[in-house]
């Protein structure tokens, strides 16, 4: 996005078209200049539910030198080193938008840097032993 | 935890999340409830609007709102290491149902809270998991001051297909909020074992 529209959407609106450049607009930097303006993750296509849980791959290349990610990129990955996440939590924790926050991941998983275990299919809830497994679980919570 | 399921769970080393989704009218105590039982200060989550809005029939105001973030609230309550439950409040307003439709897949199931003083408000809520077969148990939040109705008035009330539960709770309350928890977990395995023996039937 071209920065003269940035800035001008802390001023008062001038233009019809741009009045949603207000205060109401949400986040002064536009979530998506943090993916290059990608909104769907890279070729693995991978669309991380809510609940799918990152956690850190052991074999992780190192990245600290890495240029190509971000800031938010390095704050998801510090995020999962501290324990496995759900995607929520990470959104949550980094402050992020949900979308952005696949974006995100989907490099990460495609450098190797993290581990993505996918959430139950529909069709196959899990099965009686895991219910009463939790049943049994948040009676004594 | 109980011995026996330790090591049965040797071939599924990975960590499973399930998901209940926690539904309802504006203002009806969903984030109180997630709190309540969630052992994580209730976070909140965001998406964005326009990702998703183009499927959004109404277009009235949304068009000035592109940048306009839905707010999810969710907490989670740990089982066992590698066993957790996520709960979601999802968003009230009509207009966000197409985040519906992502969180309540492979759900295990949803709360529907309800408060007699406004039945309506949850009407859309108990619309939206019958026509899609997804387990749901709905919660009376017996809000002071509200005079108190039966579940079978509540289940009347609402039409509710027949055994679906009806639960009296107090949505700030942890015990209570368990409870209302462990009916949707018990009332799932029930529904899923039904549909099992159906497929082979």
């Amino acid at each position: 996005m071209p920065a003269h529209m940035a800035e001008d959407r802390t001023g008062p609106p001038e233009q019809p078209g741009s009045q949603w450049y207000d205060n109401e607009a949400g986040p002064l930097v536009r979530p998506y200049a943090m993916t290059g303006g990608r909104t769907k993750s890279g070729p693995t296509g991978v669309r991380f539910d809510l609940i799918a849980l990152v956690s850190l791959d052991t074999g992780a290349p190192d990245v600290r030198d890495d240029t190509g990610l971000g800031p938010e990129h390095r704050a998801l990955i510090e995020l999962c080193r501290t324990e496995t996440q759900s995607v929520a939590e990470l959104a949550a924790d980094a402050d992020l938008p949900v979308g952005v926050v696949r974006v995100l991941l989907g490099d990460l998983l495609e450098l190797g840097c993290v581990k993505v275990s996918l959430p139950v299919p529909p069709a196959q809830l899990p099965d009686e032993r895991i219910l009463r497994e939790v049943i049994e679980g948040l009676r004594a919570l | 935890m109980v011995s026996e399921h330790s090591d049965a769970t040797s071939d599924e080393t990975a960590a499973l999340a399930l998901k209940i989704l926690v539904a309802g009218g504006f203002g009806v105590g969903k984030t109180t409830l997630v709190g309540a039982v969630s052992e994580i200060r209730p976070l909140r989550t965001e998406e964005l609007l326009s990702e998703a809005g183009q499927s959004v029939d109404d277009t009235d105001g949304v068009d000035q709102k592109v940048t306009t973030t839905v707010a999810m609230d969710f907490g989670r309550i740990t089982i066992r290491s590698g066993l957790s439950l996520y709960l979601f409040g999802t968003p009230g307003q009509d207009r966000f149902w197409f985040l519906w439709d992502e969180l309540s897949q492979g759900a295990l199931g949803a709360v529907v809270l309800a408060d007699t003083r406004r039945l309506e408000d949850c009407f859309p809520a108990v619309d939206y998991f019958e026509h899609r077969h997804i387990p749901f148990v709905v919660a009376v939040n017996c809000f002071t001051g509200s005079r108190t109705y039966g579940a079978h008035d509540v289940s009347r009330a609402l039409d509710l297909d027949k055994g679906t539960p009806v639960v009296l709770c107090d949505a700030r309350d942890r015990d209570s909020g368990k409870e209302v928890l462990i009916r949707l977990v018990e009332y799932a395995g029930r529904m899923h074992t039904a549909r099992l023996l159906d497929s082979v039937g």
